[in-house]
């Protein structure tokens, strides 16, 4: 059986990169390569050879021209050493391809502002929402009920019925859309894959603490209408065993964290689709 | 010509930034703000087309779903004030950094030298203020002028001068490298003159210490051969200032006390560190015998134990007081980045997976008049609070373990302490990845950020007290993304065998690292010309000295340079041969082909003689409070919930990410809704193994009031406790001590030198006596001795501080139990008994009262308990366990119960006494601070098992859990002392801090 291969970028303040390539794994990809994006530049490291991208969390370039800012114009701008290429040149590629994107907060910030989100009419290069900075006006780590849309065409959360319970932190994660009429496409399209809600996972809640950050229409997460590309704030890398979770020492939990859920999913993805 | 753009939000997006202003003003200045917006200016100094800069706006710069740009033309509307807040020439400016970066991505050419973007902020105030309003708010609130500009316009005047004209704050200076030389050959006045005028912190005694070595002949002969005259130059003086400072030379620990007892018994100590600190390691490692697991202990930038037979932890805790009581912002956030180069720069270098963070402040909320230079405690607590949640959450290492301590005296200097632990393989290319070792002939090399003049003096001006003319040089802003990026690269050039040498650059810059680096193999020769700067303008000796932060120095081999350099290249990090190692006994320091240092290693290192230091203990006697006798204690119970050392620092914790890397298991907070206070943290660092570490802290600065040894015994005890209670195992655990005393030198500003002395070393006993009856060795630590405030009239000293910190490990981390209560029906057990020990507690300082009898702490007893009750934890028999320190009994009570959800019935006549019966009453029992205690849950089908484990020890079942929200506290009498719902109880633990 050929193998399956994620791939995890680093560097420039990424600090997820760990975490994110043993979600991977446990997933099921036969490879989870975290690469630095020195070695991306270089020609050392292709994402051609890989079928699955992380983009995870972290503060690149110290967040310090609004979130992912900086990088969302170095990934733009910058070429690949000895191809003439720009490295857009082989995200579009990768995308082209049918292969998957996942974006944790930092990852989805990124997604958002290079355009890569919500990817309307196959532009993925047109920034039409943003995440920005939490009502609350301060970096929050907190855990979040996220009601899933069983309607939503993402490929990573198929088969989530009621919603899922992940760590989140940030400080800039208010999901805002530039015009009522992509909100309502979002919707409409089911491509707010998660919102934040109450325990039950029964109504989205604007509702701090509950919804952290004031988001619009409590948007946490957010994919493509292919559902291949998906990006959200909570960190389900971050939860893929039950002594992460904040009451393991009290509640009978499964083995398994609910974020594993979104890796295993991109893994049988790729199983079916790309290999 | 310099362009501005500005980047504001639209009319409709809500301006987070300016309504956290609005509320600072109205909170603080108790002025009325009508409304507050800001936007960002990048002053853009640069030879950019039209095209480029409009480029650079809409893209890099703005976000186009909630801002907008302009270039030279202002956005501000609709406000009556202006003001305008940048950093000062030479003041890391991290957003300016990455705006020069994209700019440079955009346009495919790097910048020429001399070109560069600046960042501001514009706040537009709006609101009936007068511009003496305006001018308060600038410099009360929006600036820092130690490190940033401003300048103020209201409307009328922003409409006539068409805004802002665009500043580049550009470091205006000549190159010029100029060395001077100082003649000694001077009166002894003169030479402290000299002194006290370069802040070197040298006293006289050391002055002519060095006067004798430039009178010396053949130091004169040899100094000739090298082109340098008989008198030292700057460079010298400055490099022997660093090495023989308090900060890095630790004088008054390796000093000889003269110590007496109360009852005048004489003792000659030689070096409290020798005495105390190296022998409590030396002989716990002994009586640990093969069960030792030491790997690395004192010799390096942490310590290093033994985690598993693959691999092996790395910790440190420092402090970074002086500079953040002048920027409380740029000193934490250094202090954190700081410390993170620490472990990083041990053995051959570590990968760093979590941080703890102890600050100690006054009250946020006082309210009485402060001396001129000392900024109000709630700006150093905001300030310290965000440098260090930009530093540790940026770096993207978890923040696990910390407190916050409050005191007034912390008015005088706030403590911030900031940890940092790693993980490395035991071995790494073969070779044991502790030790590390240099060859002459390996090249010197720096990497990471540029030299530039910002701490200049950091580790002399922390040698004295704080005072008006503290300089402003001596602060720093750090910058965790450079420091990200050279990491990235280092840990991999660590894989690849690159370099055979690491460590960091902290106090005293080049000087001292390299300085220490030389003394690995007897030499070194470097050329300062070739240091890259941050612009030019910097004197040889302002180059070594420097303490510009994100830097570290390496030996390379000469074979694995154009390796290690290329790979550097290739991750944007800059990385720079300054010289090479030697073995000829000499630090010499060049400027291109000029001698500029040339210093003997062993007058550099070991030509200091020990300070002497007198210390007489007498002990203080305060009066005895009598302990009010009253029905009920609810409303005592209520407050002490609310006091600020014990109320939940949840607004705090939860702006820290604790749990990025993945490996979180007991967290800051445990509970039925995530909110009660965790004992310890317990981290996975191997996210494929269930081996965990724990880390815990003790500290209780108030007992110092009465008794410095008990202080530091019960720190330690609390330390312990705290790790023992998440379920730590006592086969492998380890201390570092961080002392911060107050000024312990007898002098004319510290005529009760003595006592504070004699203070320090009942510290150090108890260190050696608890360590050794607890088998924790010590590895590593910090001394941060000044820690005054003096302007001439009035003196301000904090109360002596240890912080004892702890890291171990728990096998399995499964196994590992929280403080909440788990269900109705289980057991509540005290272990540990209860005494007449109200003395520098909560309570009595609830009531205005310190009392006499401190909690003594009896290691013999609790060390057996604490290994009971860790088989308990092993067999899975705890449902909950809480320590019991601040606030006692009734404290942890209510935290157990109002994080658990349940209620708990408690008969405090089933509590176990030792001691005067004469002293036992429900006050006691309910607030006494008695160390070595926990409050365990058990569920009822374990009661046999529990019982069993635990026979031998002091504890007793003293109630249960219950189903109703309600703690119920049952006294001697029989009848009720405390009632209350828990939802109140934790109202009031919750509402102190909530708003901060």
């Amino acid at each position: 059986m050929k193998k399956i291969r994620a791939i995890v970028i680093t560097g420039n303040g990424t600090n997820c990169e760990t975490e994110a390539a043993h979600a991977c794994r446990l997933g099921g990809f036969d490879e989870a390569v975290i690469a630095h994006i020195a070695e991306i530049l270089s020609g050392e490291v292709r994402l051609d050879d890989f079928h699955f991208l992380n983009l995870t969390g972290g503060f690149l370039d110290g967040d310090d021209l609004g979130s992912a800012k900086a990088q969302a114009n170095r990934l733009k701008h910058a070429g690949v050493t000895g191809t003439g290429e720009k490295l857009v040149e082989q995200f579009t590629r990768f995308i082209g391809a049918g292969k998957l994107i996942l974006g944790v907060c930092n990852g989805f910030q990124l997604m958002v502002k290079m355009g890569m989100l919500p990817g309307f009419d196959g532009d993925f290069l047109t920034q039409r929402t943003t995440l920005t900075f939490n009502d609350c006006g301060r970096f929050q780590d907190r855990w979040v009920y996220l009601k899933a849309d069983a309607a939503s065409p993402s490929v990573f959360t198929a088969g989530i019925e009621q919603g899922i319970y992940l760590p989140m932190r940030h400080g800039e994660g208010k999901f805002l859309c530039d015009s009522p009429a992509t909100l309502e496409r979002i919707e409409r399209e089911h491509l707010a894959v998660l919102k934040y809600s109450g325990p039950d996972y029964e109504a989205a809640t604007m509702e701090f603490p509950l919804n952290p950050n004031g988001a619009q229409n409590a948007i946490a997460g957010l994919c493509d209408p292919t559902g291949r590309l998906m990006g959200l704030m909570p960190h389900p890398e971050a939860f893929v065993h039950y002594t992460q979770h904040p009451r393991w020492t009290r509640e009978e939990l499964p083995e398994e964290g609910d974020g594993l859920k979104l890796y295993r999913n991109a893994a049988e993805y790729v199983r079916k689709n790309l290999v | 010509m310099a362009h501005r753009i500005e980047v504001a939000l639209k009319g409709s997006v809500r301006d987070a930034r300016g309504e956290r202003i609005k509320r600072e003003i109205e909170h603080f200045l108790h002025l009325a703000a009508d409304e507050v917006r800001t936007i960002d200016v990048y002053t853009v100094d640069a030879a950019l087309t039209p095209e480029e800069l409009q480029q650079a706006a809409a893209g890099p710069f703005s976000d186009p779903v909630i801002q907008e740009w302009s270039i030279d033309r202002p956005l501000a509307a609709g406000f009556d004030f202006a003001v305008e807040v940048g950093f000062r020439p030479g003041v890391t400016d991290n957003v300016g950094r990455t705006a020069r970066e994209a700019v440079e991505y955009l346009t495919g050419r790097p910048f020429a030298a001399g070109e560069g973007v600046y960042y501001s902020v514009q706040y537009l105030l709006k609101g009936a203020f007068e511009v003496a309003d305006v001018e308060q708010i600038a410099t009360g609130l929006l600036c820092n002028t130690l490190i940033q500009r401003y300048s103020v316009l209201s409307a009328a005047d922003f409409m006539a001068k068409r805004g802002f004209a665009p500043t580049a704050p550009k470091v205006q200076a000549e190159a010029k490298a100029e060395v001077r030389e100082i003649d000694l050959n001077v009166s002894d006045d003169e030479l402290l003159h000299i002194s006290k005028e370069g802040v070197l912190a040298l006293t006289l005694e050391e002055m002519r210490i060095i006067q004798a070595h430039y009178r010396d002949t053949q130091v004169v002969a040899e100094r000739a051969t090298v082109g340098l005259g008989a008198n030292p130059t700057d460079v010298e003086l400055e490099c022997l200032a660093q090495t023989w400072s308090e900060h890095c030379k630790h004088k008054i620990f390796s000093g000889t006390v003269q110590y007496e007892d109360e009852e005048g018994n004489k003792q000659e100590i030689k070096s409290l560190f020798k005495s105390f600190i190296q022998r409590t390691t030396r002989d716990v490692r002994a009586k640990l015998g093969d069960k030792d697991f030491c790997l690395s202990v004192f010799k390096d930038n942490a310590g290093v134990i033994k985690f598993n037979d693959q691999q092996s932890l790395v910790f440190k805790v420092e402090t970074h007081n002086s500079p953040s009581a002048l920027d409380p912002y740029g000193g934490a956030l250094t202090g954190i980045v700081g410390v993170n180069r620490d472990p990083f720069g041990t053995g051959q270098g570590a990968k760093l997976i979590f941080n703890t963070d102890v600050f100690c402040f006054a009250d946020p909320f006082y309210a009485k008049p402060l001396p001129a230079r000392l900024l109000h405690p709630r700006r150093i607590y905001e300030g310290v609070v965000e440098g260090v949640e930009h530093g540790g959450n940026k770096s993207g290492i978890p923040t696990v373990n910390g407190s916050l301590v409050f005191d007034e005296r912390f008015a005088g200097k706030p403590l911030v302490f900031c940890g940092t632990a790693g993980i490395m393989p035991r071995e790494i290319n073969g070779q044991p990845s502790h030790e590390k070792s240099i060859k002459p002939g390996d090249l010197i090399v720096m990497t990471g950020g540029r030299i530039g003049k910002d701490g200049i003096h950091g580790a002399t001006f922390s040698s004295e007290e704080l005072n008006e003319n503290s300089p402003v040089t001596a602060v720093q802003i750090g910058d965790p993304i450079t420091q990200k990026r050279m990491f990235d690269f280092l840990i991999r050039a660590r894989d690849k065998a690159l370099y055979r040498f690491i460590t960091d650059n902290g106090a005293g810059g080049l000087s001292s690292s390299v300085g220490e680096m030389a003394g690995e193999c007897g030499g070194c020769r470097m050329d300062l010309a070739k240091a890259p700067l941050k612009y030019p303008g910097l004197n040889p000796w302002e180059i070594i000295i420097s303490e510009a932060q994100e830097r570290m120095s390496l030996a390379v081999p000469p074979e694995r340079i154009d390796e290690f350099l290329t790979m550097a290249t290739r991750f944007g990090v800059e990385a720079t041969v300054l010289g090479e190692f030697t073995d000829n006994g000499v630090f010499h320091i060049l400027y291109d082909d000029r001698t500029v240092a040339w210093l003997p290693m062993a007058f550099m290192h070991e030509g200091l003689p020990p300070l002497q230091l007198p210390a007489k203990w007498e002990p203080p006697r305060h009066a005895e409070p009598a302990v009010e006798i009253k029905g009920d204690y609810s409303g005592d119970l209520a407050a002490l919930l609310g006091a600020l050392n014990i109320c939940s620092k949840e607004s705090v914790v939860r702006r820290y990410d604790h749990e990025v890397q993945g490996g979180s298991v007991v967290k800051p907070f445990s509970g039925v809704a995530n909110d009660g206070p965790s004992d310890a943290a317990v981290v996975r660092p191997i996210l494929e193994s269930f081996e965990g570490v724990v880390t815990a802290h003790g500290i209780c600065p108030r007992y110092s009031d009465i008794d410095t040894y008990h202080m530091t015994a019960n720190a330690i005890d609390e330390a312990l406790r705290n790790y023992v209670a998440v379920g730590g195992s006592l086969d492998l655990v380890a201390g570092l001590d961080n002392f911060c005393w107050c000024d312990p030198v007898l002098s004319e500003k510290t005529p009760d030198g003595p006592y504070k002395m004699a203070q320090l070393v009942r510290s150090n006993q108890a260190l050696y006596d608890i360590c050794m009856a607890y088998n924790l060795p010590l590895i590593s630590g910090k001394d941060s001795m000044k820690n005054d405030f003096y302007d001439g009239s009035t003196k301000i000293s904090i109360p002596p501080t240890l912080l004892f910190s702890v890291i171990g490990k728990i096998e399995d981390a499964r196994t590992a139990v929280t403080m909440d209560v788990k269900r109705p029906g289980d057991i509540v057990y005290l272990l540990g008994k209860t005494g007449d020990e109200l003395g520098g507690s909560e309570y009595f300082a609830l009531k205005g009262a310190i009392g006499n009898k401190v909690p003594l702490v009896d290691t013999g007893r609790a060390y057996r308990r604490y290994q009971a009750y860790h088989q308990a934890v092993t067999r899975r028999l705890v449902a909950s366990c809480h320590d019991l320190s601040d606030g006692g009994l009734a404290v942890a009570a209510a935290e157990s119960a109002f994080a658990g959800g349940y209620g708990m019935s408690l008969e405090l006549s089933r509590v176990l006494w030792k001691g005067d019966m004469a002293g036992k009453s429900d006050a006691t029992l309910l607030f006494s601070e008695s160390a070595s205690r926990h409050l365990v849950t058990v569920h009822p089908e374990r009661r046999e098992e529990f019982e069993n484990v635990m026979s031998g020890n002091c504890f007793a079942s003293i109630g249960v859990v219950t189903p109703e929200p309600v703690l119920a506290i049952v006294g001697l009498n029989g009848a009720a002392v405390v009632r209350a719902g828990l939802a109140e109880l934790k109202e009031a633990w919750q509402k102190t801090l909530r708003e901060l």
